[in-house]
């Protein structure tokens, strides 16, 4: 046994654990993410994209950067798998 | 991959239910706007269909109709069709992704839908590719 490798893994732990414990509540509108983009999200997105759903607006327009990278991951998944697994050669 | 061993009930149920499991499935990429859904919801509804397909008509069927090549290429088109819309932005001349300058009476709900189509064919690509390479691993 590598007691090494349980140390670290302990302590990574621990440090997220005491990095949560600042975290806001949540749903507790006071906090600083609900009151410096939300407020905007939710009252102009609808007005600005004309798209009623406003995931959809946050997701593909405003954050639409962040989507492109989560496309990409999706792909390179597909693109790893496919060179680990396929090792037949194609017959042409 | 072999033939799958499946009986007349399973290839009668699959071969009935994939039309409709693939309307769903456009229905969920097209309606992300304004109800939940959207391109990775409805590309995993998409390709789960052609994985029914595989189910009971075997790897190779699927594979005469929808050959390796085309699924990989659908793979990378998704990411370069939502690429391109950011690159097309870039031309008219804004942000990246910043649809409001492409044409249209509303523009960035057209370049979501275009995005949201580009993401969907990903994912379907993505998921059959995994899929097909998992089943036909020796």
């Amino acid at each position: 046994m590598n007691y090494l490798h349980l140390v670290i893994t302990g302590l990574t732990g621990l440090l997220l654990f005491l990095g949560s414990v600042d975290m806001p509540n949540t749903g507790d509108p006071t906090s600083a993410p609900a009151v410096h983009v939300s407020p905007r999200y939710i009252e102009d997105s609808l007005e600005e994209t004309a798209v009623p759903n406003m995931v959809t607006a946050v997701l593909a327009d405003y954050r639409g950067f962040d989507t492109l990278g989560e496309a990409a991951v999706v792909f390179t998944g597909a693109m790893a798998v496919l060179l680990i697994l396929r090792t037949k050669r194609e017959e042409p | 991959m072999k033939e799958m061993a499946t009986s007349t009930i399973v290839r009668v149920v699959c071969r009935r239910l994939v039309p409709f499991v693939q309307i769903f499935g456009l229905y969920v990429i097209m309606h992300g706007h304004s109800s939940p859904g959207g391109g990775f919801q409805g590309g995993v509804i998409l390709a789960s269909s052609f994985m029914l397909l595989v189910l009971c008509d075997g790897l190779e069927a699927v594979q005469q109709k929808f050959s390796v090549a085309l699924v990989s290429v659908a793979t990378s088109a998704g990411v370069l069709l939502y690429a391109g819309v950011g690159i097309l932005c870039l031309l008219l001349g804004a942000n990246y992704l910043d649809y409001s300058v492409l044409p249209g009476a509303e523009p960035r709900s057209l370049g979501m839908l275009v995005i949201e189509v580009g993401v969907g064919i990903t994912v379907t690509g993505a998921l059959v590719s995994i899929f097909s390479d998992l089943l036909s691993f020796e």
